[in-house]
Protein backbone atom coordinates (compact mmCIF):
# COMPACT_ATOMS: atom_id res chain seq x y z
CA UNK A 1 0.00 0.00 0.00
CA UNK A 2 1.39 3.59 -1.14
CA UNK A 3 1.57 6.22 1.76
CA UNK A 4 -0.41 9.48 1.64
CA UNK A 5 2.39 11.62 0.57
CA UNK A 6 5.09 9.12 -0.20
CA UNK A 7 5.69 10.46 -3.57
CA UNK A 8 6.79 13.48 -2.69
CA UNK A 9 10.15 14.67 -1.21
CA UNK A 10 11.90 14.03 2.07
CA UNK A 11 9.08 13.66 4.82
CA UNK A 12 9.64 15.95 8.44
CA UNK A 13 6.93 14.25 9.84
CA UNK A 14 5.45 10.29 9.50
CA UNK A 15 2.43 9.09 10.79
CA UNK A 16 2.43 5.41 11.13
CA UNK A 17 -0.94 3.44 11.16
CA UNK A 18 -1.93 5.58 14.28
CA UNK A 19 -4.62 4.83 16.40
CA UNK A 20 -6.63 6.67 18.68
CA UNK A 21 -9.47 5.28 20.83
CA UNK A 22 -11.45 7.63 23.41
CA UNK A 23 -13.71 6.19 26.08
CA UNK A 24 -13.29 3.28 23.72
CA UNK A 25 -14.52 5.06 21.01
CA UNK A 26 -12.43 4.59 18.11
CA UNK A 27 -11.36 8.23 16.42
CA UNK A 28 -8.37 7.57 14.17
CA UNK A 29 -8.12 4.06 12.70
CA UNK A 30 -4.47 2.84 11.57
CA UNK A 31 -4.11 5.86 9.20
CA UNK A 32 -0.55 6.69 7.75
CA UNK A 33 0.49 10.21 6.50
CA UNK A 34 3.79 11.50 5.51
CA UNK A 35 3.88 15.68 5.63
CA UNK A 36 6.72 16.41 2.85
CA UNK A 37 8.85 19.31 3.74
CA UNK A 38 8.66 22.93 2.24
CA UNK A 39 4.45 21.77 1.83
CA UNK A 40 1.39 23.31 2.68
CA UNK A 41 -0.96 20.02 3.37
CA UNK A 42 -4.56 20.36 4.17
CA UNK A 43 -6.53 17.78 6.59
CA UNK A 44 -9.87 17.92 5.33
CA UNK A 45 -13.01 16.53 8.05
CA UNK A 46 -16.47 17.15 8.89
CA UNK A 47 -17.15 17.25 12.59
CA UNK A 48 -15.81 14.62 14.18
CA UNK A 49 -14.10 12.93 11.57
CA UNK A 50 -10.18 12.93 13.80
CA UNK A 51 -8.55 15.80 11.98
CA UNK A 52 -8.27 17.69 15.54
CA UNK A 53 -6.78 14.84 17.32
CA UNK A 54 -4.04 14.05 14.30
CA UNK A 55 -2.98 17.34 14.91
CA UNK A 56 -2.73 16.83 18.12
CA UNK A 57 -0.86 13.54 17.91
CA UNK A 58 1.78 15.37 15.33
CA UNK A 59 2.64 18.00 18.29
CA UNK A 60 2.81 15.51 20.52
CA UNK A 61 -0.14 16.85 23.15
CA UNK A 62 -1.96 13.57 22.45
CA UNK A 63 -0.30 10.13 22.45
CA UNK A 64 -1.49 7.33 20.42
CA UNK A 65 -2.84 3.86 21.06
CA UNK A 66 -1.20 1.82 18.29
CA UNK A 67 1.37 2.99 15.40
CA UNK A 68 3.88 5.50 15.81
CA UNK A 69 4.43 9.04 14.55
CA UNK A 70 7.95 9.90 13.71
CA UNK A 71 9.13 13.66 13.89
CA UNK A 72 12.44 14.72 12.04
CA UNK A 73 12.92 10.63 11.82
CA UNK A 74 12.81 10.54 15.73
CA UNK A 75 9.43 8.65 17.19
CA UNK A 76 7.20 10.81 19.58
CA UNK A 77 6.46 7.36 21.55
CA UNK A 78 9.84 6.72 22.44
CA UNK A 79 11.12 10.47 23.12
CA UNK A 80 12.56 11.44 26.52
CA UNK A 81 10.50 14.98 27.98
CA UNK A 82 13.86 16.99 26.88
CA UNK A 83 13.71 15.66 23.67
CA UNK A 84 10.40 16.33 23.57
CA UNK A 85 10.61 19.75 24.68
CA UNK A 86 12.83 20.01 21.41
CA UNK A 87 10.91 19.17 18.91
CA UNK A 88 8.04 21.28 20.74
CA UNK A 89 10.39 24.45 20.08
CA UNK A 90 11.18 23.45 16.47
CA UNK A 91 7.18 24.20 15.79
CA UNK A 92 4.34 25.74 15.94
CA UNK A 93 0.89 25.20 16.68
CA UNK A 94 -2.00 27.86 16.24
CA UNK A 95 -4.95 26.51 17.80
CA UNK A 96 -8.94 27.26 16.83
CA UNK A 97 -9.70 29.79 19.84
CA UNK A 98 -6.00 31.89 19.40
CA UNK A 99 -5.29 30.41 22.53
CA UNK A 100 -3.72 33.65 23.32
CA UNK A 101 -2.78 34.15 27.10
CA UNK A 102 -5.44 36.63 28.88
CA UNK A 103 -3.70 37.92 31.55
CA UNK A 104 -0.95 39.05 28.93
CA UNK A 105 -0.74 41.82 26.54
CA UNK A 106 -0.01 40.33 22.84
CA UNK A 107 3.30 41.59 23.30
CA UNK A 108 4.19 39.50 26.19
CA UNK A 109 1.85 36.80 24.68
CA UNK A 110 4.51 36.44 21.90
CA UNK A 111 7.40 37.25 23.86
CA UNK A 112 6.91 34.42 26.24
CA UNK A 113 8.39 31.50 24.05
CA UNK A 114 11.20 33.78 23.62
CA UNK A 115 11.34 34.39 27.41
CA UNK A 116 11.01 30.94 27.95
CA UNK A 117 13.22 29.08 26.12
CA UNK A 118 16.15 31.43 25.25
CA UNK A 119 18.93 33.82 26.88
CA UNK A 120 17.85 36.73 24.54
CA UNK A 121 18.45 39.92 26.35
CA UNK A 122 15.12 41.89 27.40
CA UNK A 123 15.80 44.74 24.37
CA UNK A 124 16.77 41.89 22.00
CA UNK A 125 13.55 40.04 22.54
CA UNK A 126 11.48 43.44 22.17
CA UNK A 127 12.99 43.67 19.01
CA UNK A 128 12.05 40.34 17.70
CA UNK A 129 8.22 40.36 19.22
CA UNK A 130 8.28 43.84 17.16
CA UNK A 131 9.17 41.84 13.91
CA UNK A 132 7.22 39.00 14.33
CA UNK A 133 3.99 41.42 14.93
CA UNK A 134 5.06 43.38 11.92
CA UNK A 135 4.90 40.28 10.14
CA UNK A 136 1.20 39.53 10.64
CA UNK A 137 0.14 43.09 10.78
CA UNK A 138 -0.26 43.93 14.15
CA UNK A 139 2.45 45.73 15.50
CA UNK A 140 0.60 48.66 16.70
CA UNK A 141 -1.47 46.31 18.73
CA UNK A 142 1.26 45.24 20.73
CA UNK A 143 0.19 46.59 23.96
CA UNK A 144 -3.60 45.95 23.70
CA UNK A 145 -4.77 42.94 25.90
CA UNK A 146 -6.35 39.90 24.49
CA UNK A 147 -9.67 40.63 25.42
CA UNK A 148 -9.75 43.85 23.35
CA UNK A 149 -9.08 42.09 20.05
CA UNK A 150 -11.11 40.25 17.14
CA UNK A 151 -11.51 37.03 16.28
CA UNK A 152 -9.33 38.02 13.02
CA UNK A 153 -6.80 39.51 15.26
CA UNK A 154 -6.30 36.69 17.95
CA UNK A 155 -5.44 34.69 15.30
CA UNK A 156 -3.08 36.87 14.03
CA UNK A 157 -1.35 37.20 17.35
CA UNK A 158 -1.66 33.54 18.34
CA UNK A 159 0.52 32.74 14.61
CA UNK A 160 3.05 35.40 15.87
CA UNK A 161 3.63 33.48 18.96
CA UNK A 162 3.75 30.35 16.67
CA UNK A 163 6.24 31.60 14.92
CA UNK A 164 8.19 33.00 17.65
CA UNK A 165 11.31 30.52 17.78
CA UNK A 166 11.32 30.43 14.19
CA UNK A 167 9.79 27.13 13.35
CA UNK A 168 9.89 24.55 10.96
CA UNK A 169 6.66 23.07 10.89
CA UNK A 170 3.60 25.53 11.29
CA UNK A 171 0.45 23.59 12.48
CA UNK A 172 -3.09 25.29 12.35
CA UNK A 173 -6.35 23.93 13.80
CA UNK A 174 -9.52 25.55 11.58
CA UNK A 175 -7.69 28.92 11.01
CA UNK A 176 -10.75 30.14 9.08
CA UNK A 177 -13.35 29.18 11.81
CA UNK A 178 -15.46 32.05 13.14
CA UNK A 179 -14.23 34.20 11.15
CA UNK A 180 -15.81 36.34 8.37
CA UNK A 181 -14.61 35.80 4.36
CA UNK A 182 -12.62 39.15 3.85
CA UNK A 183 -10.61 38.37 7.51
CA UNK A 184 -10.56 34.52 6.81
CA UNK A 185 -9.01 35.41 3.12
CA UNK A 186 -6.49 37.70 5.04
CA UNK A 187 -5.53 34.68 7.05
CA UNK A 188 -4.74 32.12 4.14
CA UNK A 189 -3.00 35.20 2.35
CA UNK A 190 -0.93 35.24 5.32
CA UNK A 191 -0.37 31.43 6.18
CA UNK A 192 0.64 31.25 2.46
CA UNK A 193 3.22 34.37 3.16
CA UNK A 194 4.44 32.38 5.90
CA UNK A 195 4.83 29.30 4.00
CA UNK A 196 7.04 31.40 1.49
CA UNK A 197 8.97 34.13 3.53
CA UNK A 198 9.77 31.60 6.09
CA UNK A 199 10.50 28.46 4.12
CA UNK A 200 7.97 26.25 6.69
CA UNK A 201 6.29 23.68 6.54
CA UNK A 202 2.54 23.98 7.11
CA UNK A 203 -0.05 21.43 7.92
CA UNK A 204 -3.76 22.87 8.15
CA UNK A 205 -6.43 21.17 9.49
CA UNK A 206 -10.00 22.72 8.27
CA UNK A 207 -13.38 21.90 6.86
CA UNK A 208 -13.38 25.19 4.83
CA UNK A 209 -12.87 24.22 1.52
CA UNK A 210 -12.56 28.02 0.11
CA UNK A 211 -9.77 28.28 2.09
CA UNK A 212 -8.60 24.70 1.98
CA UNK A 213 -8.06 25.06 -1.86
CA UNK A 214 -6.51 28.37 -1.37
CA UNK A 215 -3.75 27.41 0.49
CA UNK A 216 -2.99 23.47 -0.09
CA UNK A 217 -0.53 22.04 -2.04
CA UNK A 218 -1.77 18.81 -1.08
CA UNK A 219 -5.18 17.71 0.30
CA UNK A 220 -6.09 15.01 2.57
CA UNK A 221 -9.98 13.60 3.37
CA UNK A 222 -10.19 12.39 6.63
CA UNK A 223 -13.30 10.33 7.43
CA UNK A 224 -14.52 8.54 10.36
CA UNK A 225 -10.74 7.70 11.56
CA UNK A 226 -9.64 7.03 8.32
CA UNK A 227 -7.87 8.81 5.06
CA UNK A 228 -10.27 8.24 1.84
CA UNK A 229 -8.45 10.39 -0.97
CA UNK A 230 -5.36 12.44 -1.18
CA UNK A 231 -4.49 14.28 -3.82
CA UNK A 232 -3.34 18.05 -5.62
CA UNK A 233 -6.92 20.42 -4.92
CA UNK A 234 -7.09 20.06 -8.85
CA UNK A 235 -7.25 16.10 -8.18
CA UNK A 236 -9.71 16.52 -5.51
CA UNK A 237 -12.02 18.62 -7.07
CA UNK A 238 -12.35 15.99 -9.93
CA UNK A 239 -12.49 13.39 -7.16
CA UNK A 240 -14.54 10.16 -8.89
CA UNK A 241 -15.55 8.97 -5.35
CA UNK A 242 -18.93 10.85 -4.70
CA UNK A 243 -17.84 11.15 -0.66
CA UNK A 244 -15.27 13.42 -1.64
CA UNK A 245 -17.09 14.93 -3.97
CA UNK A 246 -19.90 15.90 -1.79
CA UNK A 247 -17.74 16.71 0.56
CA UNK A 248 -15.51 19.16 -1.70
CA UNK A 249 -18.41 20.78 -3.38
CA UNK A 250 -20.14 21.25 -0.17
CA UNK A 251 -23.43 19.67 -1.71
CA UNK A 252 -26.37 19.10 0.10
CA UNK A 253 -27.30 15.90 -0.96
CA UNK A 254 -25.33 12.80 -1.14
CA UNK A 255 -23.73 9.97 1.13
CA UNK A 256 -22.37 11.81 3.90
CA UNK A 257 -26.63 12.72 4.38
CA UNK A 258 -27.31 9.24 3.10
CA UNK A 259 -25.16 8.01 5.97
CA UNK A 260 -26.76 10.27 8.25
CA UNK A 261 -30.49 9.72 7.89
CA UNK A 262 -30.17 6.53 7.86
CA UNK A 263 -29.23 6.60 11.83
CA UNK A 264 -33.04 5.06 12.32
CA UNK A 265 -34.15 8.73 12.90
CA UNK A 266 -37.69 7.44 12.52
CA UNK A 267 -37.87 4.66 14.99
CA UNK A 268 -35.23 7.01 17.43
CA UNK A 269 -38.29 9.74 16.85
CA UNK A 270 -41.30 7.37 17.72
CA UNK A 271 -39.46 4.79 20.18
CA UNK A 272 -41.20 6.23 22.89
CA UNK A 273 -44.39 6.65 21.81
CA UNK A 274 -44.66 3.00 21.99
CA UNK A 275 -44.64 2.90 25.46
CA UNK A 276 -47.31 5.58 26.29
CA UNK B 1 -29.78 -9.40 38.67
CA UNK B 2 -30.55 -9.68 42.34
CA UNK B 3 -26.64 -10.32 43.04
CA UNK B 4 -26.03 -7.36 41.05
CA UNK B 5 -28.18 -5.05 43.10
CA UNK B 6 -27.19 -6.24 46.47
CA UNK B 7 -23.37 -5.89 45.31
CA UNK B 8 -24.33 -2.44 43.60
CA UNK B 9 -23.48 -0.60 47.35
CA UNK B 10 -20.03 -2.26 47.96
CA UNK B 11 -19.03 -1.66 44.27
CA UNK B 12 -20.31 2.25 44.88
CA UNK B 13 -17.96 2.20 47.84
CA UNK B 14 -14.88 1.02 46.14
CA UNK B 15 -15.50 3.11 43.43
CA UNK B 16 -15.71 6.11 45.98
CA UNK B 17 -12.18 4.43 47.69
CA UNK B 18 -10.84 4.23 44.32
CA UNK B 19 -11.30 7.86 43.19
CA UNK B 20 -10.23 9.35 46.35
CA UNK B 21 -6.79 7.52 46.52
CA UNK B 22 -6.56 8.09 42.70
CA UNK B 23 -6.83 11.98 43.55
CA UNK B 24 -4.64 12.02 46.82
CA UNK B 25 -2.26 9.85 44.71
CA UNK B 26 -2.36 13.04 42.01
CA UNK B 27 -2.51 15.75 44.32
CA UNK B 28 0.25 14.20 46.09
CA UNK B 29 2.24 14.23 42.35
CA UNK B 30 1.20 17.67 41.79
CA UNK B 31 2.66 18.95 45.00
CA UNK B 32 5.92 16.66 44.31
CA UNK B 33 5.81 18.27 40.75
CA UNK B 34 5.39 21.31 42.14
CA UNK B 35 8.30 20.78 44.48
CA UNK B 36 10.77 20.07 42.47
CA UNK B 37 9.93 23.07 40.29
CA UNK B 38 10.33 25.66 42.93
CA UNK B 39 14.30 25.82 42.29
CA UNK B 40 14.01 25.46 38.47
CA UNK B 41 11.13 28.40 38.44
CA UNK B 42 12.68 30.51 40.90
CA UNK B 43 16.38 30.09 40.59
CA UNK B 44 16.88 28.92 36.96
CA UNK B 45 18.60 31.48 34.74
CA UNK B 46 15.79 31.87 31.96
CA UNK B 47 12.93 31.28 33.85
CA UNK B 48 13.84 34.10 36.69
CA UNK B 49 12.54 36.80 34.87
CA UNK B 50 9.19 35.71 34.70
CA UNK B 51 8.94 33.60 37.83
CA UNK B 52 9.38 36.77 39.97
CA UNK B 53 7.15 39.12 38.36
CA UNK B 54 4.46 36.15 38.46
CA UNK B 55 5.32 35.29 42.03
CA UNK B 56 4.62 38.83 43.43
CA UNK B 57 1.41 39.31 40.85
CA UNK B 58 0.17 36.25 42.78
CA UNK B 59 0.89 36.99 45.86
CA UNK B 60 -0.79 40.53 45.72
CA UNK B 61 -3.76 38.76 44.19
CA UNK B 62 -4.04 36.31 46.77
CA UNK B 63 -2.72 37.94 50.03
CA UNK B 64 -2.76 41.72 49.89
CA UNK B 65 -6.26 41.87 48.92
CA UNK B 66 -7.60 39.54 51.52
CA UNK B 67 -5.84 41.66 54.49
CA UNK B 68 -9.14 43.32 54.94
CA UNK B 69 -10.99 40.95 55.19
CA UNK B 70 -9.28 38.27 57.38
CA UNK B 71 -8.82 41.63 59.61
CA UNK B 72 -12.57 42.52 59.83
CA UNK B 73 -13.68 38.67 60.44
CA UNK B 74 -10.85 38.19 62.91
CA UNK B 75 -11.98 41.35 64.71
CA UNK B 76 -15.24 40.07 65.10
CA UNK B 77 -14.03 36.90 66.07
CA UNK B 78 -11.98 38.29 68.79
CA UNK B 79 -15.03 40.31 69.95
CA UNK B 80 -17.32 37.68 70.07
CA UNK B 81 -15.06 35.42 71.80
CA UNK B 82 -14.77 38.29 74.55
CA UNK B 83 -18.25 39.42 74.71
CA UNK B 84 -19.29 35.30 75.09
CA UNK B 85 -16.59 34.97 77.96
CA UNK B 86 -16.82 38.16 79.97
CA UNK B 87 -19.98 37.04 82.11
CA UNK B 88 -18.30 33.74 83.27
CA UNK B 89 -14.63 34.77 84.03
CA UNK B 90 -16.40 38.00 85.59
CA UNK B 91 -18.88 35.75 87.90
CA UNK B 92 -15.27 33.70 88.76
CA UNK B 93 -13.60 37.09 89.49
CA UNK B 94 -10.85 36.23 86.43
CA UNK B 95 -12.39 38.92 83.96
CA UNK B 96 -8.27 40.21 83.49
CA UNK B 97 -7.97 36.53 82.02
CA UNK B 98 -9.79 37.07 78.89
CA UNK B 99 -6.49 38.40 77.38
CA UNK B 100 -5.08 34.95 77.71
CA UNK B 101 -7.98 32.48 76.39
CA UNK B 102 -8.38 34.82 73.46
CA UNK B 103 -4.54 34.86 72.82
CA UNK B 104 -3.98 31.16 72.88
CA UNK B 105 -7.65 30.79 70.68
CA UNK B 106 -6.41 33.13 68.25
CA UNK B 107 -2.91 32.14 67.83
CA UNK B 108 -3.14 28.46 68.01
CA UNK B 109 -6.41 27.88 66.14
CA UNK B 110 -8.63 30.76 64.81
CA UNK B 111 -6.22 32.90 63.37
CA UNK B 112 -4.89 29.92 60.81
CA UNK B 113 -8.22 28.37 60.23
CA UNK B 114 -9.72 31.84 59.62
CA UNK B 115 -7.04 32.92 56.89
CA UNK B 116 -7.68 29.59 55.71
CA UNK B 117 -11.10 29.88 55.15
CA UNK B 118 -11.12 33.64 53.96
CA UNK B 119 -8.10 32.62 51.28
CA UNK B 120 -10.31 29.58 50.51
CA UNK B 121 -12.04 32.14 48.74
CA UNK B 122 -9.93 34.74 47.76
CA UNK B 123 -7.62 32.22 46.41
CA UNK B 124 -8.95 28.72 46.11
CA UNK B 125 -11.80 29.47 44.23
CA UNK B 126 -10.21 32.16 41.89
CA UNK B 127 -6.63 30.04 41.05
CA UNK B 128 -9.45 26.72 40.13
CA UNK B 129 -11.85 29.24 38.23
CA UNK B 130 -8.86 30.96 36.20
CA UNK B 131 -6.83 27.72 35.42
CA UNK B 132 -10.47 26.02 34.64
CA UNK B 133 -11.06 28.93 32.12
CA UNK B 134 -7.18 28.20 30.82
CA UNK B 135 -8.01 24.77 30.12
CA UNK B 136 -11.44 25.44 28.05
CA UNK B 137 -9.56 28.11 25.97
CA UNK B 138 -6.86 25.71 25.19
CA UNK B 139 -4.25 28.16 26.86
CA UNK B 140 -2.81 24.99 28.79
CA UNK B 141 -2.59 23.31 25.74
CA UNK B 142 -0.82 26.01 24.04
CA UNK B 143 1.46 26.04 26.76
CA UNK B 144 2.63 22.38 26.51
CA UNK B 145 3.02 23.04 22.47
CA UNK B 146 5.26 25.59 23.55
CA UNK B 147 7.10 23.40 25.78
CA UNK B 148 6.25 25.72 28.82
CA UNK B 149 5.31 23.11 31.94
CA UNK B 150 1.97 24.37 32.98
CA UNK B 151 3.20 23.32 36.56
CA UNK B 152 6.29 25.16 36.76
CA UNK B 153 4.21 28.02 35.07
CA UNK B 154 1.02 27.91 36.71
CA UNK B 155 0.91 26.13 39.82
CA UNK B 156 4.58 26.88 41.63
CA UNK B 157 3.96 30.54 41.84
CA UNK B 158 0.57 30.05 43.12
CA UNK B 159 1.06 27.32 45.59
CA UNK B 160 4.19 29.40 46.66
CA UNK B 161 2.25 32.55 46.96
CA UNK B 162 -0.37 31.07 48.74
CA UNK B 163 1.54 29.06 51.41
CA UNK B 164 3.79 32.61 51.92
CA UNK B 165 0.61 34.94 51.97
CA UNK B 166 -1.52 32.46 54.28
CA UNK B 167 0.97 32.59 57.12
CA UNK B 168 1.50 36.46 56.48
CA UNK B 169 -2.13 36.62 56.78
CA UNK B 170 -2.35 35.09 59.70
CA UNK B 171 0.31 37.02 61.87
CA UNK B 172 -2.30 39.84 60.99
CA UNK B 173 -4.97 37.74 61.73
CA UNK B 174 -3.38 37.10 65.07
CA UNK B 175 -3.02 40.86 66.14
CA UNK B 176 -6.17 42.02 64.77
CA UNK B 177 -7.87 39.02 66.80
CA UNK B 178 -6.93 40.08 69.66
CA UNK B 179 -7.06 43.85 69.14
CA UNK B 180 -10.51 42.92 68.40
CA UNK B 181 -10.73 41.17 72.28
CA UNK B 182 -8.99 44.12 73.94
CA UNK B 183 -11.43 46.60 72.98
CA UNK B 184 -14.43 44.39 74.03
CA UNK B 185 -12.17 43.38 77.48
CA UNK B 186 -11.79 47.51 77.72
CA UNK B 187 -15.74 48.19 77.60
CA UNK B 188 -17.24 45.34 78.94
CA UNK B 189 -14.36 44.35 81.60
CA UNK B 190 -12.58 47.22 82.30
CA UNK B 191 -8.93 46.04 81.25
CA UNK B 192 -6.62 48.14 80.27
CA UNK B 193 -4.66 48.06 77.18
CA UNK B 194 -1.68 47.52 78.91
CA UNK B 195 -2.83 44.52 81.39
CA UNK B 196 -4.38 43.40 78.10
CA UNK B 197 -1.59 42.68 76.31
CA UNK B 198 0.69 41.79 79.45
CA UNK B 199 -1.66 38.88 79.86
CA UNK B 200 -1.39 37.80 75.95
CA UNK B 201 2.24 37.57 75.60
CA UNK B 202 2.35 35.78 79.36
CA UNK B 203 -0.23 33.57 77.74
CA UNK B 204 0.75 33.06 74.16
CA UNK B 205 4.43 31.39 74.06
CA UNK B 206 5.92 31.76 70.90
CA UNK B 207 5.88 27.88 70.12
CA UNK B 208 1.94 28.37 70.68
CA UNK B 209 2.21 31.24 68.15
CA UNK B 210 4.81 29.32 65.72
CA UNK B 211 2.11 26.37 65.70
CA UNK B 212 -0.66 28.29 64.71
CA UNK B 213 1.80 29.56 61.60
CA UNK B 214 3.05 26.33 60.64
CA UNK B 215 -0.86 25.06 60.69
CA UNK B 216 -1.32 28.14 58.13
CA UNK B 217 1.19 27.04 55.98
CA UNK B 218 0.14 23.91 55.71
CA UNK B 219 -3.64 25.40 55.17
CA UNK B 220 -1.45 27.41 52.35
CA UNK B 221 -0.19 24.59 50.42
CA UNK B 222 -3.48 22.76 51.12
CA UNK B 223 -5.67 25.30 49.49
CA UNK B 224 -3.23 25.81 46.67
CA UNK B 225 -3.04 22.46 45.60
CA UNK B 226 -6.55 21.39 45.70
CA UNK B 227 -7.29 24.73 43.50
CA UNK B 228 -4.76 24.18 41.22
CA UNK B 229 -5.39 20.28 41.02
CA UNK B 230 -9.06 20.63 40.86
CA UNK B 231 -8.65 23.78 37.97
CA UNK B 232 -6.23 22.00 35.54
CA UNK B 233 -8.75 18.63 36.03
CA UNK B 234 -11.68 21.06 34.31
CA UNK B 235 -14.00 19.17 31.45
CA UNK B 236 -16.83 20.20 29.67
CA UNK B 237 -16.91 23.76 29.10
CA UNK B 238 -18.16 26.55 31.26
CA UNK B 239 -20.27 24.50 33.51
CA UNK B 240 -16.80 22.68 34.22
CA UNK B 241 -15.04 25.56 35.41
CA UNK B 242 -18.10 25.98 37.73
CA UNK B 243 -18.32 22.62 38.99
CA UNK B 244 -14.56 22.70 40.00
CA UNK B 245 -15.10 26.39 41.85
CA UNK B 246 -17.44 24.74 43.72
CA UNK B 247 -15.70 21.65 44.61
CA UNK B 248 -12.46 23.67 45.40
CA UNK B 249 -14.37 25.87 48.19
CA UNK B 250 -15.72 22.35 49.51
CA UNK B 251 -12.99 20.14 49.64
CA UNK B 252 -10.81 22.84 50.94
CA UNK B 253 -12.52 23.84 53.69
CA UNK B 254 -13.32 20.05 54.52
CA UNK B 255 -9.27 18.87 53.99
CA UNK B 256 -8.40 22.42 55.99
CA UNK B 257 -10.87 21.38 59.11
CA UNK B 258 -9.91 17.73 58.73
CA UNK B 259 -6.01 18.40 58.71
CA UNK B 260 -6.19 21.12 61.74
CA UNK B 261 -8.11 18.48 63.62
CA UNK B 262 -5.00 15.91 63.19
CA UNK B 263 -2.74 18.81 63.74
CA UNK B 264 -4.58 19.49 67.08
CA UNK B 265 -4.56 15.63 67.74
CA UNK B 266 -0.59 15.21 67.09
CA UNK B 267 0.38 18.41 69.02
CA UNK B 268 -1.71 17.16 72.22
CA UNK B 269 0.28 14.14 72.10
CA UNK B 270 3.71 15.20 71.64
CA UNK B 271 2.65 17.68 74.87
CA UNK B 272 2.64 20.90 72.40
Amino acid sequence: MRWVGEAMSEPVIQVMDASKTFDGRGVLDAIRLDVMRGETLVILGGSGSGKSTLLRLMIGNVQCDGGDILAFGKSLRTMTPAELDGYRKSVGVLFQSGALFNSMTVADNVALPLREHTGLAEHTIDIMVKIKLELVGLRQHADKMPAMLSGGMKKRAGLARAIALDPKVLFYDEPSAGLDPVTSAEIDQLIMDLNKKLGVTSVVVTHEMGSAFRIADRMVLLDRGKFIAEGTPERMRSHPDPLVHQFVLGLAEGPLTDRRRAGGYEEDLLGPLEGI
Amino acid sequence: MRMNVALRPLVLALNSTAGFFRFMGELTYLIGDAAAGVGRSLFHKQGRRLGWANLWAQMNRVGVRSIPIVCLVTFCIGAILALQMAPILRDYGAGDRVADIISLAIGRELGPLISAVVLTGFAGASIAAELGTMVVSEEIEALEAQAIDPIRFLVVPRVLATTVMTVCVCVVGDLVGGIGGMVVAHLALGTSAIQYFHHSFDALKLRDFITGLAKAGVFGLLISALACRLGLGVTGGAQGVGVATTRTVVTTIVAVISVDLLFTAVFYAVGW
